[in-house]
Parts: C-alpha cells; structure tokens; sequence
C-alpha cells in the first residue's frame, strides 16, 4: 500500500504534464491548420544557404 | 468560370482602409481569403511569392481556412500592391474581417470547448482509476483517502469543463425555458456536491466519476457539433462574393474614378469593360457590345446590344467597353428585386424543427419527472431522505443523454466530412435533415442541367480549309462563342489560316482578309443571311456562320452541353420516387428538346424569377418538399422558398448565397448522391435515437430501483456512447455515397 504514496502522484504528475502540452499546443495554435500542415511537408525548402559564413550551407536545409 | 476575374484590379486604395490593422507603429496587416488554395504548390507560390516583394515581413496562408496573413512595411508597400501581387500570381482574393464574419468567435467557441472536454477527459480518467481501486475492494482509511483525492481532482474540473452546459442551462431558465443542459447541469452539479458530501462523512458511495465522464462524453458531442457548424461556416464564408463592389463612373469632361456601388446614382455614366459585371441597372449610352444575360434570364446565348439597349444588373458584359447611363440603383435596381424576392419567399416558408430538438422537448421534462417521482417514491416508501436524494441522483445520471447527445453529432459530423470529400458543401448542418425529406427536385436548364457553355457540333463535315480559316478568325476575340469554335478546331489539330487586317465588331462577328478575299465570322445579320430587323428566331442555340467572299461558305451550330451525370443523376433519383421537374427561363424550343434528352416530362419554360418562386411556393403549400437545383439570379427566390436547395459552385454569388449546399465540379451526380448521403444520415440519427432509448428502457428501471452503483453507471454511459458512436460511423463504410457511386 504505501508504493500508492508514490503511484498516485506520479499517474497525477503525467497526466497533468499531458494535459499541459494538450492545452499549450491548443493554445500556441498549433490546431489551427491542420490540413496546411499535412501539405507544408511537400514544398521543396530552397532556402539559399548563407554565404556569409564559409561552409554554413549545410544547415540551411 | 471566370465570372469574378476583375475583381480586385478595381478596389480603390481607400476601400481596402477598413480591412488594414496596424500591429505596431509603421507595421500594416491584412487578412485575405484565398478560396483558390488548396495545396503545397499554393501555399509555396503564395507565400514566396509575397515574401519575394520589398517591404512585405510576413505572408502565412491557412490551408484549412482558406485565410493568408499579410504584414508589410508601410512605408514600401500597400494593401492593393498585395492584392495585384496575389492576382498576378494566379489567385483570387478577397480582403477578410473575421470579426464580420463571426468567424473569431467561433474560433474562440472551439478553443473553450477542446479546452473543456481536455481537462474533463483528464480529470475523468483519473478519477476513474481511483474508483476502480475503490470498487475492487479497497478498506475504509485507503477509500475515504481516495474519495478526498477524487474531490480534489474532480471539483476544479467539473467546475471548469461544466461551464457550456451551466450557462446554456442558465440562459435557458431565464427564458423560462427547458433546453436538455438543465437537466445536465443538475445531474452534474447534484452528483458532486452529494458525492462531497458523502466524502465528509466517510461514506462509502461517491459519484465523482459519474459526473465527470457525464461531462467527458457530453463535450464529446458538443465538440463534434461544433466542428460540423465551423466547417459550413467557413464554407459559407469562401463562397460570399468575390467581386469589388463598386462601378467606374465617368464624370463630366471625360474624368473616371471608381466609386463604391452604395455611391452609384441614377443618371450617372458608368464604363463597364468587357468581362465585367453590369454595375447597376441602365440604358446603353455608346458602345457595342454581347452581353452574356443567362444568369440572369436563363437563356443561353449572349445578346447583342448596342445604344438605347436596356441592361439589368448583374449581366455580364462580353466584348466590348460600354458606357451606361444608369437609370436604377441600389434599392431599385433587378438585383435588389430579386433579394426581396429571396427574403418574402424565406420568410414564408415554414421553419422546421429540427429532429434533435424534437427529442429533447419531450426528454428534458420527462428526466426530470422521473427522478422527482423516484425521489417521492423512496421517501413514502419510508427510506430516508438521504438514500432517496441518491437514488434521484443515480437516476439524473443514468437518464442523462449521453447517447442522445452524440446521436445527432457524431452522424453529422460523419455525413459532412464524407459530402465535403466528394466535393460537396453544406451551409449549415439542418440542411442534411431537409434534404432527406424531399419529394421531388426541380432543376434549373441552363448552367445547371448543362454546363452553361457552347459546345459546336458537326465540325468533322466542314471543310479543312474552312475550319482553318474560322480558326484563324476566331482566335483573337474574346467572345465565348468564338473562343469556344476556336478551342473545338484546334482540338481537331487544324491550324489556324493566318489572316490579315482582322477586326471585330462587338455584337456582330469578326472580319479579316486572307489572300486577297474576305472572311467574316459572326451572326446571320453580319454574313448577310438575314436582315436584321428579323425577329428572333426559335433556334434551338446560337450558331456562327463563316462567309467566304460574299456566299456563306458554313454554318456552325452551337449548343450547350449536358452536364456529364445528368441523365444516370435523373435515373437514380426517378428510382428513388423523386418528382422532376424542369424550370426555364429559356424558350420553349430549347426546353423541350433537353427535356426530352433527359426524360424529364414536367418542363416549364419562359419562366421569370416570379414564376419560379411562386412555383416552387405552390407545391410547398400543398405539403411537397421542393429541392430546387439552380445557378442563376433568376433562381435565387426559388432556391430561397424551396424546402432544401442546391448550387453548383460556378452558381451566381447570390445563388450560392441562397442555396443550402454547393457542389464543385461539373458533375450533376453529386446530386444523387448528396441526397443519399442526407438519406442514409438521417436513418442513421434515427437509429441513434432508437438505441439511446432502448438503452433507458434498460436503465431507468434498474436507476429508478435504486440498484445504479456508480459502476453499473461508468458501464452502461460509456457503452451507450460508444454503440451509437460506433453506429455513426457506419455511414463511412456505406456504399453509394462516397464519389464511386456508377451510373446504372
């Protein structure tokens, strides 16, 4: 009985962490556009690497 | 169909004033819709597109809603330098107040019930896990730790996920009214206040997670409600009118300058060039030009018109500038006849209850009888007025419409998703209720029944050479019929004669020369076929004819098509026992003969928009239930006054606004098969219905009896959702209604 002193906060502590991203994602829009999402993986990132930096192009991508 | 394409070239930079924000000092943004994205290529396009200009920070397009963000520099650059950028790169766009469009409090709606139904479905599933431990036995000091736990958890959560429900119940008690959340709120409010107080007193009962999972499955429906309500707004909202409101107005000593329509007068003079919307109603001044009158009339060629000629609003012009001297505005004009039209027939239809609300008029009364009664009962048959209040509570609980709740919901929310994948719109979710009641369908001819565009046929008996010089002719000039003889010859890979000195002379034909002889394109009247004061004739459609010094050298006939699906569409539906009927404003001629093409015996013609309206009026007074299937102005009122209606998407804005669903595409069958759909919905929600009641045929008694352990309640709540749900979803696996439904 006393590994529920443990077991309870902990299945308490997880679920509050799950619900604080649900409400975070909720909130930070992230449920906004589902479909662009979906479609947004599919656009070729032609982003110019920086020429700035010698060899910096790598990250660009 | 290109009906909108000058839109935004003709907003003056003040009209767009009212749609810019100014975020920070120096920074403007603007919200659009975009109704013309719809993939990754868009979103690229669009957003490279506008990033790629100086001056513009940030361009970020929703896909979901259609709606792109703008924010620019001041400074460098402008709110129409945004519009002409978007219209350059291919896309139609209109500027967008969310506010205006109810579409930020909906997003707002949504945002507060996905945060309820979270904290509720957490609060729910831990507190369900200290109940199992409870219900399987656990000892005195270990439940009552337990309880106090469950009441930790559940109180802040019923208090925050209960909120809809307790104010829908309040506003309904205030109107001295009985909406189904009052008896929700009760037994929700009920169950945990008992079930704290039964904490306190070490009890060995509690109904906290009763109460919560009430709470997790009522949010359930209420989301998915939601969900089907934003979708046909926003749906809605894409379809509202994509062109500027306004008119070039020339004013004395030759100055034009871009009005709002609100500023249009009578007696002013307006330019109107070709493609563009006949502002206002009017006389022409100068000009020649074909106007392009089938939304309007129905009728399906275009009319010439020249000086003196009279013009309604909302006609297309086609080939040629034309000023007008307006003779109506505003509140006098076709139009406006038509939108008052639209709302006498609106208003005398008569509204229909919807199922849902059906049900719940006689449920809410009778939960609420049966748990007082239950209540009365215990206490005269001597128990206490404690284990009476739980037993009432075990009943509010159990009775609570769970099932009921998601019966509607989930069935919508299925039906919807699968009409939008086949390319159908719904503009509000009681629609799908009316569509399945209907009895017979009217359909409008012209752009409904056909496609509204000129298909010539015959041409494989013309001689090559003769082709080849239409096709030299007709590929410059902008009127429909000419372009459309041009793209059927060149389809025919017959290139084009290469002709000189060629001009057109807007509503009568082109001319040109070609090795010394010449050739005219055009009406009878322009090849000399027929004098033009000759009536009009009862051709069955609009024909050109091609002259050849001075002998008429062919006669090509056009007509419009059928749209591909009408005749498998009028066969399923006839199977179905649906009435047809045909509505047209067209002449008696052309009616028949597609009429006949189609088997559609009742067939009207030279109809008016009155006509229509007051048709359609007549069967509903005799009890019919009209689906009236039309795209024109002329249509509006009928697809107002009809039980249920139905646009194409290439449908006039003012048809669009007045239909109840739209259909993107040519196809007529999505007729068929948005009427399936709508049948098969509603079976489904009757179903629901019928299992929720068993399920309380079941339940009451047992709740009543005062045997509803708060396990006997988790169980049965959770099955009844889950069965019905189950149930809603059957409607994706039924044939016929998906966009693979054959032609028999």
């Amino acid at each position: 009985m006393t590994a529920l002193v443990f077991l309870i906060p902990a299945a308490l502590f997880l679920g509050l962490l799950g619900l604080g991203a649900f409400l975070w994602s909720l909130k930070s829009g992230q449920f906004d556009d589902l479909d662009g999402a979906a479609q947004r993986i599919l656009i070729d990132d032609d982003d110019e690497p920086d020429r700035s930096e010698p060899g910096g192009g790598g990250t660009a991508s | 169909m290109g009906h909108a394409t000058a839109a935004s070239t003709h907003a003056v930079p003040d009209g767009l004033a009212p749609w810019v924000r100014e975020p920070s000092p120096g920074l403007r943004h603007m919200d659009l819709i975009v109704p013309g994205a719809h993939c990754a290529g868009c979103i690229a396009k669009i957003e490279r597109g506008l990033k790629s200009e100086r001056g513009i920070v940030d361009a970020r397009l929703n896909l979901s809603t259609k709606r792109l963000a703008v924010d620019w520099r001041e400074d460098s650059f402008s709110a129409q330098g945004v519009l002409d950028r978007l219209q350059a790169l291919g896309f139609e766009a209109r500027p967008f107040d969310a506010g205006e469009a109810g579409q930020d409090a909906d997003g707002r709606e949504g945002r507060e019930l996905l945060r309820a139904l979270a904290v509720a479905g957490f609060a729910a599933g831990n507190v369900m896990l200290l109940s199992v431990s409870v219900w399987s036995g656990a000892d005195a000091a270990t439940r009552d730790l337990f309880h106090w736990l469950s009441a930790l958890i559940a109180l802040p959560a019923v208090v925050f996920a209960g909120r809809p429900f307790f104010r829908s119940a309040a506003r309904a008690l205030r109107g001295r009214g009985l909406n189904m959340d009052v008896p929700i709120s009760l037994a929700v409010i009920l169950a945990a206040g008992m079930s704290l107080y039964e904490t306190i007193m070490r009890g060995p009962v509690t109904y906290f997670d009763a109460s919560l999972m009430l709470l997790f499955f009522l949010l359930i429906g209420r989301v998915l409600d939601h969900m089907t309500r934003a979708r046909a707004r926003s749906a809605a909202t894409r379809l509202l009118s994509l062109s500027a409101a306004g008119a070039t107005v020339v004013e004395e000593g030759g100055r034009r300058s871009f009005r709002a329509i609100r500023d249009i007068a009578p007696g002013m003079t307006v330019a109107v060039a070709p493609g563009e919307r006949i502002p206002a109603d009017g006389t022409v001044l100068s000009g020649e030009s074909d106007i392009d009158r089938s939304l309007v009339t129905g009728e399906a060629a275009p009319v010439a018109v020249r000086a003196g000629a009279r013009l309604e609003a909302g006609t297309m012009n086609l080939t040629g500038p034309l000023e007008i001297t307006v003779s109506a505005a505003g509140e006098d004009t076709f139009l406006a006849d038509i939108v008052r039209l639209m709302e006498a027939a609106e208003r005398a239809r008569a509204r229909t209850v919807l199922l849902a609300d059906r049900v719940a008029r006689i449920y809410a009364p009778a939960v609420h009888v049966i748990a007082l009664a239950t209540f009365a009962a215990w206490l005269l048959a001597g128990s206490g007025g404690h284990a009476a209040l739980m037993t009432a509570i075990a009943v509010l609980i159990i009775t609570c419409p769970c099932a009921l709740a998601l019966a509607v919901p989930t069935v919508q929310v299925a039906a919807s998703g699968v009409l939008f994948r086949g390319g159908v719109m719904l503009k509000d979710g009681g629609v799908l209720e009316r569509l399945a009641e209907i009895d017979t369908v009217i359909f409008d001819k012209t752009g409904t029944l056909t496609l509204g565009r000129p298909v010539f046929s015959g041409l494989g008996t013309v001689d090559t050479q003769v082709l080849a010089l239409a096709h030299g002719l007709a590929r410059g000039s902008a009127h429909p019929l000419a372009a459309a003889l041009a793209r059927q010859i060149a389809e025919r890979d017959v290139a084009p004669a290469s002709l000189s000195a060629v001009r057109e002379v807007p509503g009568r034909g082109l001319e040109g020369v070609f090795e010394g002889r010449t050739v005219r394109l055009g009406s009878r009247v322009w090849c000399g076929i027929e004098d033009a004061g000759e009536g009009e004739r009862d051709a069955t459609g609009p024909e050109l004819c091609l002259m050849l010094d001075g002998t008429v050298a062919a006669v090509f006939a056009a007509q419009d098509r059928v749209r591909p699906g009408a005749r498998a569409t009028m066969e399923l539906l006839k199977r179905r026992g649906l009435a047809i009927a045909l509505l047209s404003g067209d002449r008696a001629g052309a009616v028949a003969a597609l009429g006949a093409q189609l088997g559609i015996r009742d067939r009207h013609a030279a109809m008016s928009p009155q006509d229509k309206a007051a048709f359609v009026a007549r069967l509903e007074a005799e009890g019919r239930k009209v689906l009236m299937v039309g795209d024109g102005i002329n249509d509006a009122p009928a697809l107002a006054a009809a039980h249920a209606s139905m646009a194409p998407s290439s449908a006039a804005d003012i048809g669009r606004t007045a239909a109840g669903l739209v259909f993107l595409g040519e196809d007529l069958r999505a007729v068929a098969r948005a009427h399936r759909t709508a049948c098969l919905a509603r079976r489904l929600i009757i179903q629901n219905f019928a299992l929720a009641v068993l399920y309380n045929l079941i339940a009451v008694p047992v709740a009543v009896a005062g045997l509803a352990s708060p396990l006997v309640a988790a169980i049965a709540m959770s099955a009844s959702s889950i069965v019905v749900t189950a149930n809603a979803l059957r409607l994706r696996l039924a044939r016929g209604v998906g966009a693979t439904e054959t032609a028999p």
